[in-house]
């Protein structure tokens, strides 16, 4: 038996190595793949790229009439839906985090994080049917009319609302990261330790205080890359953008006009475009690549340990 | 008011600030679950689920072939992203403990959360173009299995993490061969972890939209082939979602119920599965019966 | 086989019951397991039986799919089309119509993605010439001027004044200059929400073509194309979008192919044509701009100069238009999938569809029904219709 088991090391170790092997050949490969299609992408936008150069990122006509594209409503748009939709969402989540951390009694806790995490399982496209037909008369009869009632004399609100501008846009979104940004600040909140609170309390704090001082404070970097983590999943976001925005490529200063992302440029404009304007399309592809790799890279760099926390199962963009 | 009660009031505006904030959050649910509902429920029978879009907007089409098509795309999305993705996972709990192994973990992080609409561009570059194999159940399935990958690895990687060490040492010691370590202890004990992982998975790219606009096109036939377009729920919603034809309005938001049912579903089912499966193990008396069931 | 599970082991089999307790190992995994492998397995065997034509409507071998996309300007008669031909063929064809605008039927037949393309807005000489695609006018349209304001009824408008609202330069309902064309007739004093096409749309061509043709000031600025840099306007997708928006949309105005705009019960505007008098758009006024145009090319010609917009006559609607089916005149392509009997049955589908057969339906549909002169040319390009060099019919 041990001649058999001696035997059989050498025969483990080979059958072991080409395991190891294959295994590491398939990680390797989904690697190498991706990188391989974003070379193949840059590669189509080349086109676009030496036709316009720096430009590109700063030209503010997108016009396939006359074959002059530029990116700069679209990154513009991205980020005017992306600022409200952190303007919005980030302190809805850190409420929700803290309710959920602190406050709610043990028995609720479970189940409201679960029901609260639901949201992200609903997909993008029902997201924007719902924005249509039922978000976009509530903002156009209720909340539009009193933002320009308040602010209309600014150029932020001026115009009439139509309900397909940027200003929904950026609702639906804030609504679509509350999910990620507030499981995953419950999460950073959840690892301070109690130690903390205790420190508080014994010096008389009540529970907002304490959580303010003790929790937040201590939380802080958390917190930030779980809004960083939902400013990514903003940045990616097309089909509830796209049904709601109003699809203008332009850039303008009320939030009451429509606008366009970048996301939703290449949704609306892919089974259409050739030659210059193909390229052009894939140069925005390019450029959005570029900007969610960066949001994402540094939002997984904030998190640091709380890294499994994240979730990496969001609804369908 | 002294200054004692103005903190405790302010204490409770605050607390009542964080429970407005999780209502705030629970209103568009149930909102929009309410909504599809309403609204999707009068126009779901029997034959709306069989019968195949037509988009001229008369009576008596319906939503068929895109449950079919979703299927597909999910299943073929699943033969290719599930085995790669688990041995991915595999691979970064288990040899992962070097330079590569963190870069695909790393480079697997940042993926799960990406765009999914440049996730159809290179689809739509590989298949659709390089491949010269057009738009097709294949290339959207390709696209699918991109974004189901780094899900699928990462919820392995979390499962393989939770056995306890013991039992890989134990197995190694007793001479289990390190492959045979990984492949029926390792992965039989993370098992309910990974099978939850490929369900949300499945759960999440049933629901995607964009990856499928750029490489399944749609097609209002029933179609199986794996080279030709191929309709589905999301995109059903999609072209449908701004129709003056209320019968086509209708189709959108009966595609959108069926749709949320598969999702919610799964995600409750998975939810539920956990949580039996975190109480307290059983405690039972050993018997003949307890035995044997250990034994096996 | 170890056993690893359990915090303790059973060592010693022959030991009778004892009241020791033990912890039942979590197999986990196991039910969900099933479920998965299920799921995954039912939708092989549907495939398979799908492949095999197990159900009713699947892909039998004996069947024929030919795909097309583009223009939603004629959408619902094609979609028609498809349908009534499945029928008469006994379901042997199955003809897919995508939609998705003329920019993209054209950029999709370009790379041989479909076999026929949908396009109000003709090919440019050598764009038809370098890709070998041919012209087939297969219905008439319009394009009408659909507003949303519950209290007026009845508008009327003219080309440069239409084109001052388009280039915002009118912003509201009670302009002077709507004012003046609507003698009468109290205006609203809300703002003008431009509805235009997101998409590369030929009906945007047609559209915008009238307007380049009644005002310098829009050709200059913007001129006529599938995709225009309208300033200020909410952009939707296809003419169904458009139609929607609009009527969901108070205080807005849209251009869309007018079947959308009956069917769908939105008002639209009276127009002043070439010769001066305020036209609605209807079958009539369509056929009447068409009688009034020239000859068409042949099939493989150049179309691009082909428009009938302004078009003279007393009663012609100025903006009406041909739609038109693009296809290879050679149709084995190599890299298409088209093998010989697909593309006889795409001849075949596209003679029944010129001819009384499936112009018949197209009165229903508000499409005005071609004028024998351009179905004798439909004819003659589809009888040069090639197969590997070999004519088809």
């Amino acid at each position: 038996m041990a001649a058999r088991r001696l035997g059989s090391r050498f025969g483990m170790a080979r059958s072991d190595k080409m395991f190891e092997f294959s295994v590491m050949a398939v990680a390797g490969l989904t690697l190498a793949l991706v990188w391989l299609l974003v070379a193949k992408m840059i590669l189509d936008a080349q086109q676009s790229i030496s036709g316009f150069g720096v430009g590109f990122v700063t030209g503010d006509t997108w016009d396939p009439n006359r074959d002059v594209y530029g990116a700069l409503p679209f990154i513009f748009g991205t980020l005017v839906t992306s600022a409200i939709a952190i303007l919005v969402g980030v302190p809805v989540s850190i409420g929700i985090a803290i309710y959920l951390s602190e406050l709610a009694p043990p028995w609720i806790r479970e189940p409201l994080s679960f029901v609260v995490e639901l949201l992200a399982a609903v997909p993008s496209v029902i997201y924007g049917l719902w924005a249509m037909y039922a978000l976009r008369p509530v903002m156009v009869d209720s909340i539009e009319p009193v933002f320009v009632a308040l602010f209309g004399w600014t150029p932020l609100f001026d115009g009439q609302p139509v309900g397909l501008d940027k200003f929904v846009a950026g609702v639906i979104l804030a609504i679509m990261i509350i999910p990620t940004v507030a499981s995953v600040s419950k999460e950073a909140m959840r690892a301070v330790p109690d130690s903390q609170r205790e420190a508080a309390l014994s010096l008389g704090a009540t529970r907002s205080e304490t959580t303010r001082m003790a929790v937040l404070s201590y939380a802080r970097s958390g917190i930030f890359g779980a809004s960083i983590l939902g400013l990514g999943r903003a940045v990616g976001e097309t089909m509830a953008v796209t049904m709601t925005i109003g699809n203008a490529n332009m850039i303008s200063s009320s939030l009451l006009d429509p606008g366009q992302t970048m996301a939703s440029l290449i949704a609306n404009n892919w089974g259409e475009a050739q030659g210059l304007q193909l390229s052009a399309l894939i140069e925005i592809g390019v450029v959005l690549f570029i900007v969610a790799l960066i949001v994402n890279v540094l939002a997984r760099l904030s998190i640091g340990r709380f890294m499994k926390a994240v979730p990496t199962t969001g609804g369908g963009l | 008011m002294n200054r004692y009660a103005y903190r405790k009031l302010k204490d409770r505006a605050a607390s009542g600030l964080a429970l407005a904030c999780v209502v705030a959050a629970l209103v568009p649910l149930v909102y929009i679950l309410a909504e599809v509902v309403r609204v999707g429920a009068p126009a779901i029978n029997w034959e709306f689920l069989t019968s195949r879009t037509k988009g001229t907007g008369e009576p008596g089409e319906g939503i068929g072939n895109a449950i079919l098509g979703t299927l597909l795309l999910v299943g073929y999305a699943s033969l290719i992203g599930l085995p790669v993705g688990l041995l991915t996972g595999v691979y970064v709990s288990e040899y992962g403990n070097n330079r590569f192994g963190t870069t695909v973990r790393f480079f697997n992080d940042v993926l799960a959360n990406f765009p999914s609409i440049v996730i159809g561009l290179l689809a739509y570059a590989l298949v659709v173009d390089m491949l010269n194999v057009g738009f097709s159940l294949i290339a959207g399935s390709f696209a699918l299995a991109i974004i189901m990958i780094p899900i699928v690895a990462n919820t392995t990687e979390e499962a393989l993490r939770l056995v306890p060490n013991s039992l890989r040492e134990g197995a190694l010691a007793l001479g289990v061969p390190r492959w045979k370590t990984v492949m029926k202890v390792m992965l039989a004990n993370a098992r309910a972890g990974i099978v939850t992982g490929a369900l949300l998975s499945i759960a999440r790219i049933a629901g995607e939209t964009a990856p499928l606009l750029l490489t399944a096109f749609y097609s209002n036939y029933w179609s199986a082939s794996a080279t030709e377009p191929i309709a589905s729920l999301p995109l059903t919603i999609f072209r449908n979602y701004n129709s003056p034809s209320d019968v086509l309005l209708h189709q959108a938001w009966g595609a959108a119920l069926v749709l949320i049912l598969m999702v919610l579903t799964l995600n409750i089912g998975v939810r539920l599965f956990m949580m039996k499966r975190n109480r307290k193990p059983k405690v039972v008396k050993k018997t003949w019966k307890t035995r044997l069931s250990l034994r096996a | 086989m170890i056993s690893v599970n359990g915090m303790r082991e059973p060592s010693n089999p022959s030991s009778s019951e004892s009241d020791e307790k033990v912890v039942m190992p979590h197999r986990g995994g196991n039910k969900a397991f099933i479920i998965l492998a299920l799921v995954v397995a039912a939708i092989v065997i549907i495939a398979a039986a799908f492949a095999t034509g197990l159900f009713s409507g699947g892909a039998s071998k004996e069947s024929v799919t030919i795909t097309g996309a583009g223009a939603t300007f004629p959408m619902p008669l094609i979609l028609k089309w498809a349908d009534e031909y499945h029928n008469e063929t006994n379901g042997k064809v199955k003809v897919n119509y995508g939609g998705g605008g003329s920019g993209a039927g054209i950029t999709q037949i370009k790379d041989k993605h479909v076999e026929f393309a949908g396009t109000d807005a003709p090919l440019s000489a050598s764009e038809s010439t370098t890709y070998g695609l041919v012209h087939i006018p297969e219905t008439l349209g319009a394009v009408a001027v659909a507003y949303n304001e519950p209290n007026l009824l009845a508008l009327k408008l003219d080309g440069p004044t239409l084109s001052r609202i388009f280039m915002k330069n009118i912003t509201v309902w009670d302009d002077p200059a709507i004012a003046a064309l609507n003698p009468g007739i109290t205006l609203p004093t809300d703002q003008i929400t431009t509805v235009v096409r997101s998409d590369s749309s030929g009906t945007t061509f047609v559209f915008s073509g009238y307007l380049a043709a009644v005002s310098q000031e829009f050709d200059s600025l913007y001129g006529q194309g599938k995709s225009v840099n309208w300033p200020n306007a909410i952009g939707a997708s296809g003419n169904p979008g458009v139609t929607q928006t609009v009527r969901t949309t108070p205080h807005s105005i849209g251009y869309i192919e007018l079947a959308y705009a009956i069917q769908n019960q939105v008002p639209f505007a009276q127009l002043k044509n070439h010769d001066g008098n305020f036209v609605t758009p209807s079958l009539e006024t369509t056929s009447a701009a068409a009688a009034a145009s020239s000859t068409l090319p042949s099939g493989d010609g150049d179309w691009s100069q082909v428009n009938i917009l302004d078009a003279p006559g007393a009663n012609s609607y100025p903006i009406a238009s041909f739609s038109y089916i693009l296809i290879y005149k050679e149709l084995y392509n190599g890299q298409t999938k088209m093998n010989r009997t697909a593309a006889e049955a795409l001849v075949e589908f596209l003679w029944w569809v010129v001819h009384s057969d499936g112009q018949s339906y197209a009165d229903e549909l508000y499409y005005a029904p071609l004028p024998t002169s351009v179905v004798s040319g439909n004819e003659a390009t589809l009888n040069s219709i090639t197969y590997n060099g070999e004519s088809l019919r």
